[in-house]
């Protein structure tokens, strides 16, 4: 079956099977930055923007996502960019391989205009796990990053 | 779960068809478990068209779509506003923000699962399902009967009369599902005790509130008790996350717990 769906900006008509979750679709599609971890929801790294909400990729049906818009890193890649310079600066960084899901998620925070404390902050970020940075370094710098865009 | 037709149904009526057509047919709510089942279907039915993602309410009651996201649920101030709040705080604390965008409360009621974070609090609510061909079912009936649902849930209804309540759920990680989760809603008409993840699926503890209800203005002594037939009353079992006799500890210890707090008595 085809749908036709916008991905980062950009009309896109994906031809697949009724059953495919989005994370097969975006990767075969070659959205590189979309990265699959647990593949059970669990972890947060396959987090994409659906219609600006993060949903976790590997779980959400493809066919569902027709006449949507999708964002992945790609299609924040100048956000992205200033995010990963204060994860640099707090010592934030490690393997990144989490890095693309939290990018997204606190992008979306960031369009929320909602304000957070570091406990809300904290519970909002449940759904991605690091197996390296033990998180203080992370919710130092995405706190920054969320400062300088206010 | 493998299915070899998707369809995006135009109306209640036309999924409710295709549901009859073959008894393979599925709807999928929000789709999150298709992966951990190795079923094989034909028609996986899709109600995400049909305009159940709302919440809606009356002077009676709050009607929240089957479709609602779980994330729409926790931040709605009108299940804020009920029972202290304890459905959307359920709500809250069940994996991460993705997840919960995700989620719907149609699946997470019909799939009657064990693990629920939704069932126990909509159980000590008294929660009613509003269903396509049988009319509404109250939530206690729904969760005895076995075997395939071939109906359509089209909202779960909640009263909105006064109550304090109160929900604890015991996890291992912030990410995790319940050891154990306790709701308690205590009403002018009575309290309800639903105690899930024992780890079967949410039961009203009847016996406690059979015992509480004949103390009007309960004390520590009659709360200790009533905590204390929650515990020996209730079947808990044993799985990887715990045993059945650290469940029925804190099934005691919480019940307790919650009742001195929505009877307004210091701990």
């Amino acid at each position: 079956m085809k749908i036709e769906t916008v991905v980062n900006g950009h009309k896109r008509i994906f031809d697949i099977t009724p059953d495919e979750l989005l994370a097969d679709t975006l990767k075969r599609y070659d959205y590189t930055s979309v990265r699959k971890g647990c593949d059970t929801t669990s972890c947060g790294v396959c987090t994409i923007l659906v219609d600006g909400s993060p949903v976790p990729s590997c779980a959400y049906l493809t066919a569902r996502a027709e006449g949507k818009e999708i964002t992945t890193v790609e299609g924040i890649a100048e956000e992205a960019e200033r995010l990963a310079e204060h994860f640099g600066d707090e010592g934030a960084d490690q393997c990144g391989f989490c890095n693309p899901g939290i990018a997204l998620s606190v992008h979306a925070l960031k369009l929320s205009r909602k304000s957070f404390t570091e406990e809300n902050l904290r519970h909002y970020l449940v759904g991605h796990l690091c197996r390296c940075s033990g998180y203080q370094s992370q919710i130092k710098a995405i706190q920054r990053y969320l400062g300088d865009a206010k | 779960m493998k299915f070899a037709n998707y369809h995006r149904a135009e109306s209640i009526e036309d999924a409710y068809e295709i549901l009859q057509k073959d008894k393979t047919n599925t709807i999928v709510g929000g789709g999150l478990w298709l992966k951990l089942s190795r079923r094989e279907i034909d028609t996986a039915v899709d109600l995400c068209d049909l305009g159940l993602d709302t919440i809606e309410e009356d002077e009676d009651v709050i009607r929240i779509g089957a479709m609602t996201t779980l994330s729409r649920i926790e931040e709605s101030d009108a299940l804020r506003n009920v029972a202290s709040g304890i459905f959307p705080r359920a709500v809250s604390f069940i994996m991460g923000v993705q997840l919960r965008n995700v989620a719907t409360i149609g699946g997470s009621v019909m799939g009657r699962y064990g693990f629920s974070d939704c069932i126990t609090p909509l159980l000590a609510l008294d929660a009613r399902l509003d269903f396509h061909e049988r009319g509404t079912v109250p939530l206690v009936d729904f969760l005895h009967e076995k075997g395939k649902v071939t109906d359509i849930l089209k909202a779960v209804i909640i009263e909105k009369s006064a109550a304090k309540g109160f929900f604890k759920k015991v996890q291992k990680t912030a990410h995790d599902f319940p050891i154990l989760n306790v709701a308690i809603v205590k009403k002018e008409k009575g309290t309800r005790i639903a105690i899930g993840s024992r780890p079967s699926v949410a039961s009203l503890a009847k016996e406690a509130m059979e015992y509480l209800e004949k103390a009007p203005t309960p004390d520590e002594v009659i709360i200790a008790e009533t905590a204390r037939l929650a515990k020996e009353t209730l079947k808990y079992s044993s799985n990887h996350r715990a045993s059945a006799e650290y469940r029925a500890h804190l099934a005691e210890v919480y019940t307790r717990r919650g009742l001195m707090e929505v009877n307004g008595l210091e701990d």
